[in-house]
């Protein structure tokens, strides 16, 4: 076996469906620390109680933990001399078969006729992104972005006038609560926020969705951005939107932030607002003589 | 808890305040983007069509008292042809606020469930009507599947599994009434005391 005759299909398979059904055990310690700050009998209460309930139903019964799968946004390293178009044709073939079996909704819809693909391929779908790396191993991370949150993912545009916020970490600040705000409970919070500071308007869209992946009690090693991701945390916190926008203290469960360089003309601050179902999921491939080492987190 | 059934009537509905968790039970039909914009086009703004009305006289009946939930499920088939609900939460409603108010009228819906509730002018025909929207939870989806008892049939298959129309039988699906029948939006007191803190966040 050598990587030139790998087939991996099962294995994405596999990793679709803990991502699809397995709520990441960091995300179920904040919903339960969450659900412990609310009060007694509130509605806020009540919504964590079912979401915590529904994590364990979907895990159980390997059902969708949310009926929209979302965006499958595949991160792929891999070692010199793999074929990635191999690995982008098992990818799309592991998509279709996990949506035979139920762990994806059909997702993929294509824009100009509005007909369902049926089984989560078309242009440009499900979301890839190779990068080759020194390791002689496949990594694989998986996060499944649904479409409420999407919607409200945003990005900003500094200065902004109407924020009072200029070229700076305080104007980050400013923008980031004010996407919290805009969003209300429309984005199935307690949210994620993933934020990057800089690139353009779509290598920073990128970056913010890539922040999702960190786990929720990591620490940026940027002491500034640290202190950020701290600050707008409590903040939005304060803010009583809470989970489901019923109201409450729970409003996000984490806020990571990066920065990319930018051009001088432009300062963009992007926001992917990522819904309470923070469904990611990564595997580990290395071949072993004859057989395929697999394993997942 | 209280318990609502379909068909509901007037008085039930006027009893529910915005807050209230209530669980449904009875027959509802699910229906979304593409199913409001074919309502409205095909039913509402024109005169129906002699091919679609036995689907517009069906529709008729089932939504008459009843509920209409923004879902798009996961289904499974089975061997026999009939389906079941693997996953079933709400999706985003704001987006049928254009539609919403002229199909609650128009079909003397009681209830419409989805999530992030909706605007000035669905507020004002569950007033009228009188009708409430109630918040189930959003990702909830493998738990409310098991309140999805039975699905009795569905209508506009060729929308895709997501935007047809469902026609399915729930026991006790928990809901919060965030917009009740007399004008009060849960949404709206939340969005205006968030906005206070954030003024006063970045001020």
């Amino acid at each position: 076996m050598d990587y030139k005759t790998l087939d991996l299909t099962d294995q994405f398979v596999e990793l679709i469906r803990r991502a699809a059904t397995q709520l990441p055990a960091d995300m179920r310690q904040g919903l339960h620390q969450a659900k412990g700050n609310e009060a007694p009998g509130s509605a806020a209460e009540g919504a964590l109680d079912t979401i915590l309930l529904n994590v364990d139903i979907a895990e159980k019964n390997s059902t969708p933990i949310c009926q929209d799968t979302g965006t499958p946004i595949f991160e792929v390293k891999y070692p010199v001399g793999v074929s990635t178009r191999k690995l982008a044709d098992q990818i799309r073939a592991a998509a279709a078969a996990a949506t035979k079996n139920n762990y994806l909704r059909p997702n993929a819809v294509d824009s100009l006729t509005g007909k369902n693909s049926g089984d989560n391929t078309g242009e440009d779908f499900p979301t890839m992104h190779f990068h080759e790396w020194d390791e002689d191993a496949i990594h694989v991370d998986l996060l499944l972005k649904g479409g409420g949150c999407e919607n409200v993912s945003t990005q900003y545009k500094l200065p902004d006038g109407d924020l009072g916020a200029g070229r700076d970490l305080e104007g980050v600040r400013r923008v980031v609560l004010d996407a919290v705000y805009q969003a209300q409970g429309r984005g199935c919070g307690p949210a994620v926020l993933g934020v990057a500071i800089g690139g353009d308007r779509g290598s920073g869209y990128l970056k913010s969705k890539q922040q999702l992946f960190r786990q929720l009690d990591d620490t940026n090693p940027d002491p500034q951005l640290a202190a950020l991701e701290e600050r707008i945390f409590e903040e939005a916190n304060q803010m009583g939107i809470g989970p489901m926008g019923f109201g409450g203290n729970t409003t996000a469960l984490g806020v990571k932030i990066a920065a990319q360089h930018r051009l001088p003309a432009s300062y963009f601050v992007s926001v992917a607002y990522m819904c309470w179902a923070n469904r990611r999921a990564s595997m580990d491939i290395q071949l072993g003589g004859e057989e395929v080492e697999v394993s997942y987190a | 808890m209280p318990k609502l059934t379909t068909p509901i009537s007037d008085e039930e509905i006027r009893s529910l305040k915005a807050g209230d968790t209530v669980y449904l039970n009875g027959i509802i039909v699910t229906g979304r983007d593409a199913a409001h914009k074919f309502m409205i086009e095909h039913f509402i703004k024109k005169p129906v069509q002699p091919d679609e009305q036995e689907l517009y006289d069906d529709l008729k009946e089932l939504l008459d008292g009843g509920v209409i939930y923004h879902c798009g499920p996961v289904v499974k088939t089975h061997d026999d042809g009939s389906y079941s609900f693997v996953a079933a939460g709400p999706t985003t409603s704001i987006r049928e606020e254009v539609y919403q108010a002229d199909v609650i009228r128009h079909f003397n819906l009681k209830g419409v469930i989805g999530k992030g509730g909706m605007g000035g002018n669905t507020l004002k025909a569950c007033a009228e009507q009188p009708a409430v929207y109630l918040h189930a939870i959003g990702g909830a989806a493998s738990y409310i599947a098991q309140s999805v008892k039975e699905v009795l049939g569905v209508y506009k298959l060729e929308f895709g599994v997501p935007e047809a129309m469902w026609v399915i039988r729930v026991e006790d699906f928990p809901v919060v009434v965030t917009m009740d029948s007399h004008g009060t939006s849960l949404h709206d007191t939340i969005q205006a005391q968030s906005k206070e803190v954030l003024v006063g966040l970045i001020s």
